[in-house]
């Protein structure tokens, strides 16, 4: 037998690592699961981070009140299937208790509302550490993220002035009042993620692999027909194949041509996209895509 | 990127340092640019910045640069950490700066790390900087450093201005404990022996750095012979599936464990067997390092957080007290006699500075003695008295077992960081 791991065993293996020394180290853990495949990964991680016990936390997930319905089938169902508790924030109530604002326009966003509902739930729940599926490839400010990221009292994070981190000792020793997010697969990367769904054969919801769907292109930004978006003048709904690549709220998550159907084509897609938008430019909608995965992500 | 054979891919963790201009951001975005780990949108954000400052050519460095401060002021200045990969290896960098007030960063970066990049600018040599880069990675006991000798583009792809820096690095280096050392001519603006081979220095036949970074040789770097096993928690389902299972979670940091071996338990020296190993439901023939696992025992002894598992036939120290060298993080100065908590492996122990012995000047390795304050980025030797025994082994047998954070009781901030001689 080799001595030898894999990379992705040696990510799966830090990230166990980082589930099992946060619950010792904080009281009262959440994961933050926003439906999407980096969240879907840390719940597989930490089941079997603490198998045969079940996993030792709740799921925290913050609704918008706009999510594609097939986000929240598959929630449910997970959590069923893992026995794991699920708590749910709803955008709609800090709404309607006037602590967040919806926004004004034809077709408004709550995307930038969940942070507040976030935040609302956290000190509700008295979670003092909260499982994200970050990675520092996402974009440049994460980079250097930490594995522990300490948080002050307001949910803040001050990039520069952050604890070193070492080794693999993790300092989460905090006040009264402070918070950590905890990062389990800080060092994947997108490609990482994709093929361990691959090696674990990790189930994810449909909407992840191409299908049929009514759809308007707005800028280059495909919509999903849905209650929460109103065409334009001039405007017209039509069937295309497609599928996403992050899942959000129906308001601003786009689409991608795609007929990718398996797990697959997915990854080749994944991989082809690097190629080909690297130098030559790649068309607008694509890129377009992209930009958007990093909004969305970076909101955890 | 190629899909095939990805799951069989490598791991190397490597760190870099270099002076400020020495264009360690630049040899970054290089690598990253040339294996095709760049997005479009990135490519044309920095495409976008690189027009705006009126640069030349398209400026990889700011492909790294992150926060806000550094992109103005065009110095990194805290650890970053990015990706890469090809398909022999993905790679993750910890990139730190080069100033002399961040040796914390360094230290931080390197403390993860198989390699060292050690860039030095060939129209300049070898200066302070490069040794301290090359002390800090010794000290922290990477086995590997790449000396990369940058801008051969500016003294003409001159082979005598690399033989002439590679051989008074090879005469310093000898102060090191640093095994394996390569050098390579490059040109990071240029794109030279960076991943492809230059066109402008026939006379270097070796590897380019990227063929150097995928095939150096990192496990035996690995401890296979200490067997260790820090259990991180207790598993205890008590379900109607599990009633009686107890298991101990952990880390493998040391050598390789298998079922029916004999272990002892310390602190409480009590020995047993080996039971079984898990990944899940999966039970293993053997777990070594890093592979976390749940392994279950003979008999029912009391072992918590905390404890260590070892081999009963090769054990580490056992102490109270221990000498270490010590990298102050803080800005707040060390506290003469100061207590401070300890955390080592799982474990963790109110602990005293008992004595400093010495401060390590690390541009000359010269050890400074007599009276003097440890502030941000000393480096110093020095003895903890910890409250309760503490189980380890020297740094330079195992990274994992011979290392220790100190946090300061009040702010709960990490600061210093320690390796056990």
């Amino acid at each position: 037998m080799s001595h030898k791991l894999s990379h992705l065993e040696q990510l799966e293996s830090e990230a166990i690592f980082i589930f099992r020394e946060a619950v010792e180290q904080f009281e009262n853990p959440v994961i933050l699961f926003s439906g999407g495949k980096d969240s879907i990964t840390l719940v597989h991680l930490a089941h079997k981070a603490f198998f045969p016990a079940k996993i030792p936390f709740p799921l925290l997930h913050i609704d918008t009140g706009h999510n594609f319905p097939e986000t929240l089938e598959f929630r449910d169902e997970l959590a069923k299937r893992y026995n794991v508790k699920l708590d749910i924030g709803y955008v709609q109530d800090s709404i309607n208790r006037g602590t967040a604002v919806e926004e004004k326009g034809l077709n408004p966003s709550r995307n930038t509302l969940q942070s507040i509902t976030l935040l609302e739930k956290l000190e509700e729940g008295k979670y003092d550490a909260a499982f994200g599926g970050g990675r520092r490839d996402e974009e440049k400010a994460r980079a250097k993220e930490r594995f522990f990221s300490h948080r002050d009292e307001f949910g803040q994070w001050d990039p520069k002035n952050q604890r070193p981190e070492l080794w693999n000792l993790f300092n989460g020793k905090k006040a009264q009042g402070e918070s950590f997010r905890v990062f389990p697969i800080s060092n994947w990367t997108e490609m990482d993620v994709w093929q361990y769904i691959k090696k674990e054969n990790i189930a994810l919801p449909s909407i992840y692999f191409s299908h049929e769907r009514s759809i308007v292109n707005r800028g280059g930004v495909l919509l999903a027909e849905s209650p929460y978006n109103t065409l334009l003048p001039g405007e017209k709904y039509e069937k295309q194949i497609i599928r996403y690549r992050t899942l959000g709220c129906m308001t601003i998550t786009g689409a991608i041509y795609s007929d990718a159907d398996t797990l697959d084509k997915v990854i080749e897609e994944v991989a082809a996209a690097r190629e080909t938008e690297r130098g030559n430019r790649a068309d607008d909608k694509r890129s377009e895509a992209a930009m958007e995965d990093r909004k969305k992500q970076g909101y955890f | 990127m190629e899909t095939n054979g990805y799951l069989d891919m490598d791991l190397l963790r490597f760190t870099t340092a270099g002076s400020v201009d020495d264009g360690k951001s630049t040899l970054i975005g290089r690598l990253m640019y040339d294996t095709k780990s760049i997005f479009e949108d990135q490519l044309q954000a920095i495409e976008k910045s690189s027009e705006k400052r009126g640069d030349e050519n398209l400026n990889l460095a700011l492909l790294t640069d992150g926060l806000k401060a550094e992109r103005e002021q065009g110095i990194t200045i805290d650890v970053a950490y990015r990706y890469f990969a090809t398909p022999k290896r993905k790679f993750i960098i910890a990139d730190t700066p080069g100033h002399i007030q961040y040796t914390r960063n360094m230290v931080t970066g390197a403390s993860t790390a198989n390699l060292a990049i050690i860039l030095i600018d060939a129209r300049n040599g070898m200066i302070e900087q490069t040794c301290r880069h090359s002390f800090i990675a010794s000290l922290l006991g990477i086995k590997h450093i790449v000396v990369c000798v940058n801008k051969m583009d500016l003294v003409n792809f001159s082979e005598e201005s690399f033989e002439k820096i590679k051989a008074s690095y090879i005469d310093f280096s000898k102060t090191l404990n640093v095994p394996d050392i390569h050098f390579i001519p490059i040109s990071a603006l240029k794109g030279d022996n960076v991943v492809d081979a230059s066109k402008s220095m026939s006379w270097y036949t070796g590897s380019t750095l990227l063929q150097t970074l995928e095939n150096v040789q990192i496990i035996s770097d690995f401890n296979f012979t200490d067997a260790r096993f820090p259990v991180q928690r207790v598993i205890r389902p008590q379900s109607d599936l599990y009633p009686d299972f107890r298991g101990f979670a952990g880390r493998v940091e040391g050598g390789i464990f298998r079922p029916g071996d004999e272990v002892t338990v310390l602190p409480s020296g009590i020995s047993t067997k080996i039971k079984a190993i898990y990944q899940e439901k999966v039970e293993l023939k053997e777990a070594f390092s890093p592979m976390s696992v749940c392994i279950t025992l003979e008999n029912n002894i009391d072992i918590s957080r905390g404890d260590m598992l070892v081999k009963s036939d090769n054990q580490p120290k056992v102490d109270q007290e221990v000498e270490l060298m010590l990298c102050w993080l803080n800005d707040k100065k060390m506290t003469p006699k100061g207590k401070y908590l300890l955390k080592h492996t799982s474990n963790e122990a109110k602990c005293v500075v008992k004595e400093v012995a010495y401060k390590v000047d690390i541009n000359n390795l010269n050890k400074i003695e007599g009276d003097f304050e440890v502030s941000k980025n000393d480096i110093v030797k020095i003895t903890l008295k910890s409250a309760k025994p503490l189980f380890f082994d020297s740094y330079k047998k195992n990274r994992t077992t011979g290392c220790l954070i100190l946090i300061d009781e009040f702010s709960n901030e990490t600061v210093a960081a320690g390796m056990i001689l």
